[in-house]
């Protein structure tokens, strides 16, 4: 007995509305990309559920693409991150409101 | 059997992707994470991509991870208190990601149904077509992306660089929060440095204001 596709592709969904959640009401800088990671694994697993019905790679090709963009992303994030709390010494973000208006 | 697999662990990962979001330590919230990314690990390989799903535990669930809870302890950053959603604008935003999530669920049971899906053959689950076409078809995106993750890594390590005009990192100077570091091979306290050590930076908040 097989799990149709439709079950997994609820489940990305539920996945990533609570990371949209976490991204719109997290004050925590890291709080926030943890909540973006979570949005892009509900994508990526969208994405390779969707292979596993067309029966085809590419789609798998594409997370592995995002999983790559993503390990930047943090990278680069988490490196701003540090800078932001050597000058100010918090990554709350309603404290971080230099380019704001 | 691969129903119960899914079930258990969609209802680990639904359930640590809300302790993600609503702990209140960033530490918890990333351990929890882990977690997540390992049930979507174990999901990937139900849904016939073991490479992914191996791929998923070393470099997020190895590497990701690991660097943000590198950070965090680094940063030692504090609990926050949960944010109450009073702007307007948060409201709408949550609004629409409601509407929209509800939208996606209802469409998903309106179009997908369940359709029959084609049993798992050895060649669609083999490593070997996939490194065939990521090498071929998409051998320039695959190039770009090392470029990508070169840039980043440069990137990266320019933006966390202690600035050169603050010099060398003082005896006297410490991440804030913590205890002053001292000097392991120092024994005895230092006579000529003052008792209670201040943070350099909170000195200098005073003075500015």
């Amino acid at each position: 007995m097989s799990v149709p596709i439709s079950w997994y592709l609820m489940l990305a969904a539920a996945l990533f509305a609570i990371g949209t959640v976490g991204a719109l009401t997290r004050r925590n800088g890291i709080g926030i990309f943890l909540s973006i990671e979570l949005m892009l694994n509900a994508a990526n697993l969208t994405l390779v559920a969707f292979a596993r019905q067309m029966d085809q790679r590419t789609g798998q090709l594409i997370v592995f693409f995002v999983m790559a963009i993503a390990a930047a992303e943090a990278a680069v994030g988490l490196a701003l991150f540090i800078a932001v709390f050597r000058q100010r010494h918090t990554i709350d973000v309603n404290r971080m409101n230099l380019m704001r208006w | 059997m691969e129903t119960v697999v899914f079930g258990l662990f969609a209802a680990l990962a639904l359930v640590s992707a809300l302790v993600v979001v609503t702990h209140k330590s960033p530490i918890y919230s990333t351990l929890a994470l882990v977690l997540t990314l390992f049930s979507v690990a174990v999901l990937f390989v139900l849904l016939g991509a073991p490479f992914l799903g191996a791929l998923q535990v070393l470099v997020y669930a190895g590497a990701i991870v690991v660097l943000f809870l590198f950070v965090i302890m680094l940063l030692n950053v504090q609990k926050e208190e949960m944010s109450h959603v009073g702007s307007s604008g948060q409201l709408w935003a949550a609004l629409l990601a409601a509407v929209v999530f509800v939208g996606m669920l209802g469409l998903t049971f309106w179009r997908a149904g369940s359709p029959a899906v084609s049993p798992l053959t050895p060649e669609s689950v083999s490593l070997k077509g996939l490194a065939a076409e990521l090498f071929g078809t998409y051998l320039l995106p695959f190039e770009i992306v090392g470029l990508l993750l070169l840039v980043a890594v440069i990137g990266a390590t320019v933006a966390a660089r202690r600035p050169s005009e603050l010099g060398p990192i003082r005896e006297d100077e410490y991440v804030s929060g913590d205890e002053p570091r001292t000097d392991p091979l120092k024994s005895g306290p230092d006579p000529h440095r003052p008792s209670v050590a201040e943070p350099a930076y909170q000195s200098s908040q005073r003075e500015a204001s």
